[in-house]
């Protein structure tokens, strides 16, 4: 009996889900975790992500003339979770996916793809869906892990005069599908550059790393890259500064670049670098706009803290990116009210240069956007930003610069058709 | 000394250090599991719990702000600026020995007499009560804990292992970290202050009177139920100090429930009844996995240390099936 | 007034054992197992699919594994989330390695190849009991995923490690990936649930479960009576493995369709999996059942209800679901140890004899 009241309860609860949306809307689903090990993380996240939505109805009233229905849904960053939250909300319309984990990520590339339903995994996911041609429906602009490797290679290069044959570099990453991204390009860096590279795996969650650490003591590579995640990070950055290793030299991919990261270390994390592909501050005109419709009218999804963090800058970036995606194809449609698939193309048509930045009031945030058919990776560019403890704020210290595009795009054609093979798919034309 | 025997050295001494933590947490576990028979899951976030209630008496955070701000449109966060460490873990001591009243008189009372599962089974439910309360009292952020422990490699003991390094090798000296050595000392001075708590004094002594026979003790007039809480009030202080250790390094943040899984292997190595066999065992593991991630890691591509644990624990378990120092296991049909 | 027998009429062994003695309960079962087959399927959609019905087949599955070892073997083993990455890596390995086997047997000999590590990792409850096999058991789940995880022919050499399965059809209809109808990947599921369902039933009623259970209820007192321990404890845990195996491999290909050992496999999943038996009921087929909805429904349904209905933030949502779920399990704890299967059997002892209880 106990079952199908239940049942009866769930069919009720999920009828009360779906009746709730209205067609003339656009609707921005928000698959978010602000619970579980990773919430520190998922909370700024999720909240500049919402903020930049709630401004745009609020100062504009939505995109386009059609107003913004924006869903949360908790994932906790677990993928069976994220599933449930994406087969719930893709009923109501919704334009396009943040799936925020690999796992996630990787769940809906073959649904949300058979769905037609896009989804931008921004600087996460799997890399090589960057090639347009073969994943119609995933787009990872503004860059994808294999840039970050060979940016932050690049920036290596340019502290050593060019010439890094005779370095070692590490890497400390966590010990799943989103660590060993970069081991593959990292690996061809190596052979094309002549440095050495040693490869430290930590196993989730990552709070005892002794031995990694005094592995790194001993052999005292010459950079250690990191790619960490959760409380991986701070217990990273925490050894690394006990075991006084130049902290210059210690470079996080960037999911281990926000203030979360280093404020735990202290003193010691100062003159930590990290890449990060968009701007760093709330010194941005958008951020007057944000305080006076959102924060001060109440309507914040955090307490307002955040803002101006690393990850509340991300959450907004992302949804600006979404919205001018949805302005694109509204233009190119001609309709307010645009569909997935239209919400498709315009991601596929994005480009948003300086000026339309400025308009935006986000002057310099990031890098000029350029998506195309061929190319879901955008412009693969990104710049390095360092940690000022006493200030307790992140700087820009490196322009937005591009990835080595020989050996990423290389890889990316590898790994795509691998892909295209596996699943019998075949690249589409993209003239 | 050549410097392969000093880094072998130096793995040893840095596992007996990680050892130490992980004895912090198994200890809480065997307190509880000895007077009650009880396998606590909730230790871990038990040892979150207490630290995320520490930050947020030291920062003075208002409880519940998420859902007092919610239903009733208010903006509070912080009711001072915050308060004095000292203070604030006397505070956070009071609201762990209330959950341990709570848990008595909510659960273990109604759970006398039940099979060990059944108990197990009720504190993971606690375990879940406890991850959601504390994520709502005090919110799912990360936060910084300071209580003035020092932190860092010791310069000293780098200099001095310097010279001992043979002539001409290239030897950077050997690394300790001060937090570390700190909390082998608390550790000791946790475990003696047990033992002369339960040597020497009445409640000390009714609690070895449980723990050996519940029936005996009930019958020479030891409240059950007031020893539970005295327990769970132990294992909440114990879980406190573990929370202050290993929130040091990395935030307090949800992950930190996660060393309870670190302490597993400890307890199977050393008996789920033996506060020595806590220590032992801790000591044991951190310095057996410290090891094969040194000498055998390498050669099989690393990160083996948590599943390695268990298997050290498995192969002492072959031959000591109720751990190193845990109670013979007499059986009769 | 309806719903018992009049009497004790057994006259055979065979009617003494019969799985379902109440013909309203009989007719009942048929009932719903005929609705689940011949109606679900034409209204099934791909919410129900993914978030509610395919999970919960899954785990039901895994749970009657488990409910073998631990609910009537009385060996508690936390590698539940160890054996189902062994299923799932297997089904990847062979629809991979052969795109020409037909699913069912890809499935089953999953099962197969996880019931011989099931063996292998077995071999220590020969020695060590309770709370310490159990944790001895955490070697099986975190050696497994490691494996998993830093072998690369596991993972067919992919850049992350990540696994995806392949399109495969059965009589011409593909039941992975994602082109697979809804209807199709849940008869897929339920046929397996409901055959090894039938399977693990009269496993548990016949010599092999009876040994089983006397091992559990003392192993010494067994012993002496003549029950071998090596090949009951042995046997428990290679055919709980084949469960669990199957499961993973159904929760790889067919519910999920890519994995990676660390966060698909991970210790969450083998305490989710124990809690099921125990809330469902310890040694109770009906129990795996009941446990697994519990414990995956419970919180979709606190979720839809306080998020869908209610509007409040997700994050605080979560958290009162956590105490819920939390409290809940304290609650039927106290109400009832033996879990929920054993409420429904006092329920069902109350309306036996209602509406003359005395």
């Amino acid at each position: 009996m106990k079952l199908k009241t239940l049942s009866a309860a769930a069919i009720a609860a999920t009828m009360a889900l779906g009746s709730g949306a209205v067609s003339a809307d656009l609707t921005f689903p928000s698959l978010s975790y602000r619970t579980g090990p990773y919430a520190p993380n998922g909370i700024p996240f999720a909240d500049g992500y919402a903020d930049y939505f709630t401004l745009l109805n609020e100062r504009d009233g939505g995109i386009g003339g059609a107003k913004i229905n924006f869903i949360e849904c908790e994932t906790g960053y677990n993928t069976e979770k994220g599933v449930e939250c994406y087969e719930s909300t893709k009923g109501e319309g919704s334009l396009v996916y943040q799936p925020l984990s690999t796992g996630i990520t990787y769940q809906l590339i073959p649904k949300a793809t058979a769905d037609g339903i896009p989804v931008h995994s921004m600087g996460y996911g799997r890399t090589s869906a960057a090639n347009g041609k073969i994943f119609s429906h995933i787009f990872n602009y503004p860059g994808t892990y294999w840039d970050a490797a060979s940016i932050i290679v690049k920036h290596i290069l340019d502290q050593e005069g060019g010439d890094a044959s005779d370095k070692t570099i590490a890497l400390v990453y966590h010990n799943s599908a989103y660590g060993k991204e970069p081991i593959r390009t990292l690996e061809e860096l190596s052979k094309k550059h002549g440095f050495k590279l040693t490869l430290l795996a930590v196993d989730h969650p990552g709070q005892e790393q002794k031995s990694q650490w005094l592995q790194i003591r001993r052999e005292r590579p010459d950079y250690v890259l990191m790619w960490g995640w959760g409380v991986m990070n701070q217990v990273a950055i925490q050894e690394a500064a006990n075991i006084r290793y130049p902290m210059d030299k210690f470079i996080g991919v960037w999911w281990s670049s926000s203030e979360n990261d280093v404020i735990p270390a202290g003193d010691g994390a100062n003159g930590y670098k990290a890449i990060n592909f968009h701007g760093v501050g709330d010194g941005f005109a958008i951020y007057d706009d944000i305080k006076k419709y959102v924060v001060d009218a109440g309507k914040a999804a955090g307490d307002g803290t955040n803002l101006g963090t690393v990850l509340y800058n991300r959450g907004m970036y992302a949804a600006m990116l979404a919205a001018e995606a949805a302005r694109t194809a509204q233009e190119i449609h001609g309709v307010a009210d645009i569909t997935p698939a239209q919400m498709r193309d315009g991601m596929e048509a994005l480009k948003i240069d300086q000026a339309r930045m400025a308009e935006l009031g986000l002057a310099n945030f990031g890098p000029d956007i350029n998506v195309s058919c061929e190319s879901h990776g955008g412009p693969g560019q990104a710049a390095i930003q360092q940690w000022d403890a006493s200030a307790k704020k992140w700087t820009l210290i490196t322009d937005f610069t591009g990835a080595d595009r020989d050996v990423v795009d290389a890889l990316i054609a590898e790994d795509s058709a691998a892909f295209a093979a596996e699943n019998n798919i075949t690249a589409r034309s993209c003239s | 000394m050549s410097p392969m025997i000093l880094n072998t050295i130096e793995v040893i001494l840095n596992g007996l250090m990680a050892g130490v933590m992980y004895a912090l947490v198994a200890l809480g576990f065997v307190l509880i599991f000895k007077a009650s028979g009880i396998f606590n899951y909730a230790q871990g976030v038990m040892a979150l719990f207490a630290a995320l209630t520490l930050v947020g008496f030291q920062t003075g955070q208002v409880p519940f702000s998420h859902l007092i701000n919610v239903v009733f449109g208010t903006n509070y966060h912080h009711w001072s600026s915050g308060i004095n460490s000292f203070l604030a873990i006397l505070l956070t001591m009071l609201v762990m020995v209330g959950l341990a009243w709570l848990v008595e008189r909510v659960v273990l009372r109604h759970l006398v007499n039940q099979e060990q599962i059944i108990l197990f089974m009720a504190t993971i439910g606690l375990a879940f009560f406890m991850e959601g309360l504390g994520d709502l009292m005090w919110g799912a952020n990360i936060k910084v804990l300071d209580v003035g422990l020092p932190s860092g490699g010791s310069f000293w003991w780098e200099d001095v292992t310097r010279e001992w390094a043979s002539e001409g090798s290239e030897y950077y000296g050997m690394y300790i970290d001060v937090l570390d050595v700190w909390a082998a000392g608390i550790a000791i001075v946790l475990v003696i202050a047990l033992t002369i708590f339960s040597q020497y004094t009445k409640t000390g002594r009714a609690l070895r009177a449980v723990a050996d026979d519940h029936q005996a003790a009930l019958t020479v007039g030891i409240s059950l139920r007031t020893i539970w809480v005295v327990v769970w009030s132990i294992a909440g202080f114990v879980a406190l100090v573990a929370g202050i250790m290993w929130g040091s390094k990395s935030g307090i943040q949800f992950s930190l429930s996660l060393i309870a899984l670190k302490a597993l292997p400890v307890l199977i190595l050393g008996g789920f009844t033996s506060i020595p066999g806590a220590i032992i065992g801790g000591l044991i593991i951190g310095v057996g996995e410290k090891l094969f991630e040194f000498g055998i890691g390498p050669l099989i591509g690393g990160a083996t240390e948590n599943w390695f644990a268990y298997v050290l624990a498995l192969i002492f378990l072959m031959f000591r099936p109720q751990g190193l120092f845990g109670d013979k296991i007499i059986e009769r049909v | 007034m309806f719903y018992r027998e009049s009497g004790d009429f057994k006259s055979s062994y065979a009617a003494d054992q019969q799985t379902f003695p109440i013909k309203f309960d009989r007719i009942a079962i048929y009932a719903f197992v005929a609705f689940l087959f011949l109606v679900v399927p034409f209204f099934i959609n791909d919410y129900w699919e993914k978030s509610i019905i395919l999970p919960v087949l899954v785990w039901s599955l895994a749970a009657l594994g488990l409910n073998i070892l631990t609910g009537y073997c009385g060996q508690v083993s936390l590698g539940t989330g160890g054996f189902m990455a062994v299923g799932a890596y297997a089904s990847y390995k062979l629809t991979t390695s052969f795109p020409e086997m037909n699913m069912f047997l890809v499935i089953i000999m999953s099962g197969g190849i996880t019931a011989l590590v099931g063996i292998v990792f077995g071999l220590p409850s020969l020695r060590i009991k309770g709370f310490y096999l159990a944790v001895a058991t955490l070697a099986a789940q975190f050696f497994l995923v490691w494996l998993f995880n830093k072998v690369p022919w596991f993972y067919n050499y992919s850049a992350s490690g990540m696994i995806t399965v392949p399109e495969r059809t059965v009589f011409g209809v593909a039941v992975t990936g994602s082109n697979a109808p809804p209807w199709a990947t849940y008869l897929f599921c339920l046929i397996f649930v409901v055959v090894f369902a039938l399977i693990a039933r009269n496993l548990t009623r016949g010599r092999l479960g009876r040994s089983w259970m006397a091992i559990r209820d003392m192993d010494i007192a067994a012993e002496i009576i003549g029950v071998a321990p090596l090949s009951a404890k042995l046997s428990a845990f290679a055919i709980s493995s084949f469960y669990i195996g199957l499961s993973g491999a159904l929760f790889f290909s067919i519910y999920l369709g890519a994995a990676e050992p660390t966060e698909a496999f991970g210790i969450d999943k083998s305490f989710l999996v124990l809690f099921m038996i125990i809330i469902g009921g310890l040694g109770s087929i009906f129990g795996s059942f009941i446990g697994a909805a519990f414990m995956f429904l419970l919180p979709v349904l606190f979720k839809n209800i306080m998020v869908g209905g209610f509007g409040w933030p997700t994050d605080m949502v979560q958290h009162l679901i956590f105490m819920l779920v939390g409290g809940l399990i304290m609650f039927f704890l106290i109400v009832e140890p033996h879990g929920l299967a054993q409420l429904w059997r006092v329920t069902k002892e109350k309306l036996r004899l209602w509406p003359f209880p005395h």
